[in-house]
């Protein structure tokens, strides 16, 4: 059973329902609706991100908030150094980003599985509690935002729609680039890496160079989605990296299905729709989100995405 | 100057030496088999040679450049390339897309982002061709992971053939496989003698005595003989340390 023929055709629907949404909630009323669905966005491109390496590379980093921490604070340093520029912020944002992921990548690399976790994720820590300490920009409370970055000089970013329409823009992008590299010479190193390492090895190619520039795309690609969050939620903290959210991302995507890229599109929506709905029930909705997330992940292997297919 | 040439090569697990200061000279062009019985070191060695796996000291010389210390997929890239005793594919690729892969590792770089490589018709014409020369062009869009066990041995040789190696070492390449399937093997290691200097690991006399240039004999980690299929026939040292044992059984 398929109910949607291919994930072209998914992708269609998703990006379009997500272009007129806010049409719906003009017609609703409900201004809210756009910013949830633009947080959602950011999410869906750190966790777009995230399946980059997780599911195509093998590589579970832990540790993903960290560059959502980085491209936040490069839209917070450069706000307050009078830099403003949308463009400016992203470029920060993804040379950071880089160097960042270059070093911890490098040094992670060398472990595997379990390992692999926890060095990803003790980078992670120890980015969050460098920003801590930063007190010129607020420590542990971060800080908020005079205003938002702009684009070519103008400030249309202050309009929550506008912001909403550039972070969709960003994702339907950086989802068509990561569906082109997944399918490229270096996708195809890369996932016959995750597949069996020493078989590459034994036909000519080192994997290392090829998992860690992959680490490196996908940091960057999870930098952007940080300087959009900051621009969306106008408050930066180390909160932003917290070890939570580098979970919440794993979650996003191992909920959508390991190794689609779309399905990390739709983990971070339905996850976050979840979080918005489940708390109005109750205090307890993490409970709840868990035992779903049992269910989703005990009956089908691929996550939502394997829903729609049927059980294999 | 031999094409392969392996000086007191050692390796040990503990206490027990698996490669115990062996020689080994490969003429280019010859199909030189290497027997030996079960926990002889074979595998230890290709591996050694490989670059798969470490040595404990010596030298492995290729067209006269030193390899040791060089990562396997470096010697791949100088020629050197093996297959492997255990079956080692990519499970979740299909046969062809395994095949294209060890075309790709030697046609440019694969640092290519954009264009997609299930297009790329030079290294799917090349991969098919070597699944066609083993005689499993018709599984080329099966899943690796599905194919039966003697159709994975054919796509193990197919994948290291894709690489285009000067030596190629075949840790048992008919393992497993049935009659017609070992047939077909032993068919395209004949067509290979010459064009590629093979060193064969394998336990059937049969295809070794058949295919075979020049024998070597391991035993604890050591070459007892080296000599034609005739002398090594005759020897009364393998006879008793091999052969012997084989017909014993
Ligand atoms: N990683 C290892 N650690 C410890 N001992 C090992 C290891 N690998 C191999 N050995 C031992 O080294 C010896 C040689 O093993 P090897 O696999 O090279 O033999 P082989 O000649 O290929 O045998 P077979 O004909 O069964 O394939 C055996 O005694 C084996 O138990
Ligand atoms: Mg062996």
């Amino acid at each position: 059973m398929r109910l949607i023929p291919n994930r072209a055709w998914a992708a269609t629907i998703l990006f379009t329902a997500f272009a007129v949404l806010p049409f719906l909630a003009v017609a609703l009323d409900d201004s809210y609706l756009v910013v949830i669905a633009s947080r959602i966005l950011c999410y869906a491109i750190a966790a777009l991100a995230l399946d980059l390496i997780l599911g195509y590379g093998g590589m579970v980093s832990f540790g993903h908030a960290a560059y959502l921490g980085i491209g936040a604070y490069a839209v917070a340093i450069l706000s307050r150094a009078g830099i403003t520029d949308l463009g400016l912020h992203m470029l920060a944002a993804i040379a950071a980003a880089a160097v960042f992921a270059l070093v911890t990548g490098a040094i992670s690399l060398r472990t595997r599985g379990i390992y692999f976790i926890m060095i990803t994720l003790a980078f992670a820590q120890m980015a969050y509690f460098f920003f801590v300490s930063l007190s010129a920009y607020g420590g542990d409370d971060g800080v908020t935002l005079n205003a938002r970055s702009t684009l070519f000089g103008q400030t249309i970013l202050e309009d929550d729609t506008a912001l909403y329409y550039t972070v969709l823009v960003l994702l339907i992008g950086l989802y068509l680039l990561a569906v082109a590299i997944t399918r490229s010479r270096f996708g195809r190193v890369l996932t016959g890496a995750r597949e069996n390492p020493v078989r590459m090895q034994a036909i000519g190619f080192s994997p290392f160079r090829y998992q860690l520039t992959a680490f490196i795309i996908s940091g960057c690609m999870t930098a952007i989605a940080g300087v959009m969050l900051a621009n969306q939620t106008s408050y930066v903290s180390p909160a932003f990296m917290n070890w939570h959210r580098s979970g919440e991302l794993v979650v996003m995507v191992v909920f959508g299905g390991i190794g689609n890229l779309l399905g990390a599109v739709a983990g971070a929506t339905i996850a976050l729709l979840l979080e918005e709905w489940l708390a109005v029930l109750t205090e307890h909705w993490p409970l709840l989100f868990g035992l779903i997330l049992v269910l989703v992940v005990l009956y089908s292997r691929d996550g939502l995405s394997g829903l729609f297919r049927g059980r294999r | 100057m031999s094409l392969l040439e392996v000086r007191n090569l050692r390796k040990s697990y503990g206490a027990l030496k698996v490669t115990d200061d062996l020689d080994l000279s490969v003429e280019e062009g010859e199909l030189h088999a290497i027997i030996g019985p079960n926990g002889a070191g074979k595998s230890t060695l290709i591996a050694q040679l490989s670059g798969q796996s470490g040595s404990d000291g010596g030298s492995v010389r290729f067209d006269g450049t030193e390899m040791m210390g060089r990562a396997m997929h470096r010697r791949v890239r100088a020629g050197m390339s093996r297959s492997f005793q255990i079956t080692s594919i990519l499970p979740g690729f299909t046969a062809l897309e395994n095949v294209a892969s060890a075309v790709q590792a030697r046609s440019g770089s694969s640092f290519r982002f954009f264009s997609p490589v299930a297009e790329e018709s030079a290294l799917n014409d090349q991969a098919l061709a070597a699944l066609d020369r083993v005689g499993i062009a018709d599984r080329a869009f099966f899943n690796a992971g599905s194919l039966s066990h003697g159709e994975k041995r054919q796509l193990e040789l197919a994948i290291a053939l894709a690489t285009r190696p000067r030596l190629l070492l075949l840790d048992e390449p008919l393992a497993g496989t049935s009659g017609a399937e070992a047939d077909r093997l032993v068919e395209v290691m004949r067509g290979l003698k010459g064009a590629v200097t093979l060193v064969l690991i394998e336990h059937d006399m049969d295809a070794v005595f058949a295919l075979a240039d020049r024998i070597s004999v391991l035993v604890y980690g050591r070459i007892i003989a080296t000599g034609t299929p005739d002398q090594i026939r005759d020897d009364p040292q393998v006879r008793a340390a091999y052969l012997g044992e084989e017909e014993g059984t």
